[in-house]
């Protein structure tokens, strides 16, 4: 027994079951978000995979690794968005070194 | 009238699809336009056994268009005064009798295309190609589904992107790509169990890529999706991706596509002579409908003009997203 189920990522839908309006709302949104704008599709299915792999929802890495291949990425450019994504997430973790480093700093002679 | 192939390897020939086309068309039927192209099948043998080959072409294939045949497919050309000869295979250009029917072709006025996969001008005897197709002013249609060798040659073989790359050179020496009159289109497949992007912006990509690296210039790029029948099937089922393949291309039918169809324009022939609505109809052995002429040698465009089109849940291959033609994207 697992919590994630592959085939739970086509049942999205099923989540407007008791409040059809909002997931209206939220499907409207999260279409037009992708839709070509000043950034392209293939830009935005980039940053789709790094945010989805920053946020670790396996549906979302599914959904968008197809979605970047669907636009023309390659392994190497879709290796690129993730490395920044994990980048920034590691460089978030560290960059929090100096709280500690002020907080020594307040507390030491 | 034959039937649509039983089975595959004892499997379906056709792909399991969460619904049928014939569902989604509304009950209503799919009618042909006037009929502009003769598209030949001269033989499956290639040089090469792509994963993704809906003819399920190899060396090992004996499936060879016969002279007489082909001499069936001029007379047609001929009298019915058939705008464009769109020549395939295989491999077309190891059938035998290729370069007479390109000759004839071109002598009868015709537009000649000929789906070219590269690599074939480093076989015997085929040096010289890109000298015929020149001399001939063939449009060169030529396979390479992305401008890497690793997708290159996951799908089409070991050292076909390195071939590939050299014979997109020969073709540039010549003219074509560079010359109005000699035309160089490419055709990208996707590399797996997913839809091809858009046209427009990947033909960008593969400009600027073919050129910085290896100063290759083409015309256009036509992305074609993936038909999940024949060796794609088989690789869709031992990759466990038929279901969400099928669901993929059924969820983005598009129904602005049909108008465009390739096969509302053409009629396809195969190496024997037998006549479909489209070479994947002719890989499935689905023919045209009973009331029409079934072989070039009793050809009647006034017959085949506006026939009920055969159809089954591989079209869904064609009606996907922007749409699949031998032509690149529909809409």
């Amino acid at each position: 027994m697992h919590y994630y189920n592959e085939e739970d990522l086509g049942r999205f839908g099923e989540i407007a079951k008791h409040k059809p309006e909002l997931f209206e709302k939220f499907l409207a949104w999260y279409q037009a978000c992708q839709e070509e704008g000043a950034l392209s599709k293939r830009e935005k299915a980039l940053i789709g995979l790094a945010v989805a792999v920053t946020v670790q929802c396996p549906y979302c890495i599914d959904a968008f690794t197809n979605s970047c291949l669907e636009n023309g990425s390659n392994m190497e450019q879709m290796t690129e968005s993730i490395h920044l994504a994990s980048a920034i997430r590691g460089g978030a973790s560290l960059v929090h070194g100096i709280q500690s480093h002020n907080a020594h700093d307040k507390v030491s002679m | 009238m034959q039937a649509v192939q039983i089975t595959r390897n004892g499997k379906p020939a056709l792909p399991d699809s969460p619904i049928s086309f014939s569902r989604k068309l509304n009950g209503g039927e799919l009618f042909s336009a006037r009929v502009d192209t003769l598209q030949v099948n001269v033989g499956k043998l290639c040089n090469q056994a792509c994963k993704h080959c809906h003819v399920d072409a190899s060396p090992a294939r004996t499936e060879i268009m016969k002279r007489e045949t082909i001499e069936s497919c001029l007379r047609v050309l001929r009298e019915f005064r058939i705008k464009t000869l769109d020549i395939t295979g295989g491999a077309p250009e190891l059938n035998p009798n290729f370069r007479y029917f390109v000759t004839e072709a071109r002598n009868a006025g015709a537009q000649v295309l000929i789906r070219h996969n590269l690599t074939v001008i480093f076989e015997k005897d085929q040096e010289d190609l890109p000298d015929f197709f020149a001399a001939s002013q063939a449009e060169v249609i030529c396979s390479l589904p992305y401008f890497l060798e690793q997708q290159t040659d996951s799908q089409r073989g070991t050292g076909v992107f390195e071939k590939s790359v050299k014979a997109l050179q020969k073709l540039n020496e010549v003219g074509y790509g560079t010359n109005e009159k000699l035309v160089l289109n490419l055709v990208y497949n996707p590399t797996g169990a997913f839809l091809p992007p858009s046209q427009t912006a990947i033909e960008a990509d593969f400009k600027r890529e073919l050129k910085t690296r290896y100063d290759i210039s083409f015309n256009n790029l036509y992305t074609i999706t993936n038909m999940p029948i024949a060796r794609f099937l088989d690789w869709l089922r031992r990759s466990k991706n038929e279901e969400s393949y099928m669901t993929r291309l059924v969820n983005a039918f598009n129904p602005s596509t049909l108008e465009g169809l390739m096969c509302r324009n053409l009629i396809s022939v195969d190496w024997q002579g037998n006549l479909f609505d489209c070479d994947f109809n002719q890989m499935l052995e689905l023919s045209l409908k009973e009331d029409l002429p079934q072989t070039i040698f009793d050809f009647s465009l006034e017959k085949l003009n506006s026939r009920q089109i055969a159809t089954a849940n591989h079209c869904f291959g064609c009606t996907a997203g922007a749409g699949s033609s031998c032509g690149g994207t529909v809409v």
